[in-house]
């Protein structure tokens, strides 16, 4: 195990497997000279040159579609959009082709092909550069989403990502580059579609992922020392979406709280609500709870973007309001 | 990545020059030449009008799109390609498919949406593929191939250096095609990223029912390329032989310079948008105009001219092919649908975990979900 920040997890995965494999390129926007926006992609021209590291014009639509093209020949591209709000402008691209093309021609292409793209509010970027619209890509049958939370898991969702034979969107945060955390030293790999319990209890399940996770273990490491004892389940993928460990975790603890960047409405929350209603319902004390973005675009104004995110304090009041209600005893 | 279809069979219908690099180019006395496309674009009429007729017995669903009027490029420009070349296509594709190589049987099932279909059923008219044959699909988006055709030739330069071996790609899109986005994104990477790739824009005048002139800044599109330096040509598209001369010259120079042409083809088309559209937006005068240049009749003249067609062999050529296409509507008829129990079997090459694979109305859970059942 090593300790490294979430930026240099990606930054050494990436290279540890172009290393290992010729056909994989990556492709985006000032990722060789200007070394990446958020420095993701830092000397990886020096060493790899310009044929495997693509300075794209600033066209996301084009580029994108032209690694699902080279994807359909067999190379391995891994595109880099600098944020998930500039993918908007490729979506033809991703849904309407990248996620249809071995469906809709009888199996006989695909697509491998990963598209790295941060999201996440927090920044002060204001309203068009800090959104979570992962649901967008994860309603997408064709598609995969993984959203790691911590450098370990961006190796192994990384890696898993790359060898992967479909298209995967591989969702960055950007307030967690900088976090840091223990990543196996060896080939590891885990795989997509499986969710992670990031921490055991047995009162009450908070469901996240992403940078949200960070503050579900947050809230229950402090929750511990008030006896509560929380279980954190970490999705790892939306889709597919693992969704037999939540309404295992549930049928547990009885108890279910959602934390989501993502707004509520029609949000990931509303399908594991959904899931654990249907899976769980006979189990449940208390009705499914979501802790997730007011309905607002974001604004810039420190006081305003915070109170607009959902965060720790939020979230610990609500698993009280859950408990509460339940009678919960300590 | 492309699996190889091991079912289809290769090769094209009515020609004889599989391979163009073994061709020299054609000219006027090349009779041998004149007379195989001739008999291929009278094939791909005939195979349109019997997909029309099937649309209208609706043994065909969805859209339909036909290349009536544009069989002298189609065929012009799919002789000019190699088994190797990868093709990128419009959702009004069916003669490409067949000139570049693809079972006319499996075309019709593809249409009738059957099991033996170049799409196994999966695609329809819009959404033809053929792995065997290079063809890497018709898109029902417009303009949707233009970007992953541009990649498809980034993948063949990252392979194979500039060579008159090397594979290129054909890109062919519609003159409405050039005002989205993706077409200038596209020759933009493929000019400052070199690729071996030419793209063709089959002008019929039209968009749906939107002239070019009414669409475009610059209504001639062939120009639209000079913003790229790349190398632009408008040709005749009613005349097979001037398209495949262009194609023969334009793609040789792709695959030896490894760098991107923009081919404009001009030809009409003869009927609606797709079958169901009466196309009230024309004049009875324009219908007319197009109709004196249909690709079929000129060529019959001119090579009746040379005397190299008699009114006998008109006969016999047009028996020929009706004949060939009813054989491919009785393949389609008779191939099985596709089995409902491999629904799920294509959303992903590979089965992930907790794949979702759930019909209609069925509970997300079963008895078997769960390991244990913990009773409350």
């Amino acid at each position: 195990m090593t300790i490294k920040t979430y930026r240099q997890t990606l930054h050494d995965t990436l290279a540890e497997e172009m290393r290992k494999d010729p056909d994989i390129l990556l492709i985006g926007e000032e990722i060789g000279h200007f070394e990446g926006s958020y420095k993701i992609t830092a000397g990886l021209l020096a060493e790899f040159g310009p044929k495997r590291v693509k300075d794209t014009p600033i066209a996301e639509e084009g580029f994108t579609g032209a690694a699902i093209g080279a994807a359909m020949l067999g190379l391995k591209p891994v595109v880099e959009i600098m944020t998930i709000n500039f993918s908007l402008v490729a979506m033809d691209q991703i849904i309407n082709h990248a996620a249809k093309i071995h469906a809709m021609f009888g199996g006989q292409a695909n697509v491998p092909l990963v598209i790295r793209t941060p999201g996440g509010g927090g920044q002060q970027l204001g309203a068009s550069h800090s959104q979570n619209i992962e649901v967008f890509y994860a309603h997408i049958p064709g598609l995969k989403v993984v959203c790691p939370s911590n450098p370990a898991d961006a190796k192994g969702l990384l890696k898993a990502a790359i060898h992967d034979t479909d298209p995967v969107l591989f969702l960055e945060n950007l307030g967690l580059y900088g976090t840091k955390g223990e990543v196996p030293d060896e080939d590891y790999v885990l795989e997509i579609g499986k969710a992670n319990i990031a921490k055991s209890g047995t009162d009450i399940t908070v469901i996240s992922y992403s940078k949200a996770t960070t503050v579900a273990l947050e809230v229950a490491n402090e929750l511990a020392h008030e006896q509560i004892s929380v279980e954190v389940i970490d999705l790892r993928s939306l889709r597919p979406l693992d969704r037999k460990t939540v309404v295992e975790s549930v049928r547990k603890t009885s108890r279910a709280v959602v934390i989501e960047d993502d707004w509520l409405t029609y949000g990931i929350g509303a399908e594991i609500a959904a899931t654990i209603q249907e899976g769980a319902f006979d189990y449940l004390d208390a009705p499914v709870r979501r802790v997730a973005a007011a309905e607002v675009p974001v604004p810039y104004s420190k006081p305003l973007e915070l109170a607009s995110l959902p965060d720790a304090v939020t979230l610990s009041k609500v698993i009280h309001q859950v408990l509460d209600a339940t009678a919960f005893n300590r | 990545m492309v699996s190889r279809n091991t079912t289809a069979k290769a090769g094209r219908v009515a020609g004889k020059a599989n391979d163009s690099k073994n061709v020299g180019s054609g000219n006027q006395n090349d009779k041998d030449l004149l007379l195989s496309f001739y008999e291929e674009m009278v094939f791909i009429r005939h195979f349109e009008l019997k997909a029309s007729e099937m649309y209208q017995k609706a043994r065909i669903g969805g859209y339909c799109h036909l290349n009536l009027g544009e069989e002298a490029t189609v065929v012009g420009m799919m002789r000019a390609t190699q088994t190797q070349d990868y093709l990128f296509t419009t959702y009004r594709e069916h003669g490409y498919a067949i000139g570049k190589g693809s079972d006319p049987n499996r075309v019709m099932a593809e249409l009738f949406g059957k099991a033996d279909g170049v799409s196994r059923g999966w695609g329809g008219s819009m959404h033809l593929f053929d792995s065997e044959t290079h063809l890497m699909g018709g898109y029902g988006i417009v303009g949707g191939q233009i970007p992953p055709a541009t990649g498809a030739a980034l993948a063949i330069s990252y392979k194979n250096d500039p060579s008159p071996d090397s594979p290129i790609v054909v890109c062919i899109m519609g003159d409405g095609t050039t005002n989205i986005g993706a077409f200038h994104e596209s020759l933009n990477i493929a000019a400052v990223w070199k690729l071996p790739i030419v793209y063709v824009i089959v002008n019929n005048f039209l968009g749906m029912g939107t002239s070019v002139d009414m669409a475009s800044g610059e209504p001639e599109l062939y120009k639209r390329g000079a913003s790229y330096r790349i190398d632009g040509i408008r040709i005749n598209g009613e005349d097979p032989l001037e398209v495949y001369d262009t194609c023969l010259k334009t793609f040789k120079a792709a695959r030896e310079e490894h760098r991107p042409f923009l081919i404009e083809a001009m030809s009409h088309r003869l009927k609606g948008h797709s079958v169901v559209d009466p196309a009230k937006y024309r004049s009875a005068e324009e219908v007319k105009v197009a109709e004196q240049h249909d690709p079929i009749p000129l060529l019959e003249k001119k090579l009746t001219e040379l005397g190299h067609l008699k009114a006998h062999d008109i006969a016999l050529i047009a028996a020929k092919a009706k004949e060939r296409v009813k054989e491919a509507a009785d393949f389609a008829e008779q191939s099985p649908n596709p089995d409902i129990g491999q629904l799920f079997s294509n959303v992903y090459s590979k089965k992930p975990a907790n794949d979702f694979c759930r019909l209609p109305g069925e509970p997300l859970f079963d008895e078997h979900s769960f390991d244990t059942v913990t009773e409350r």
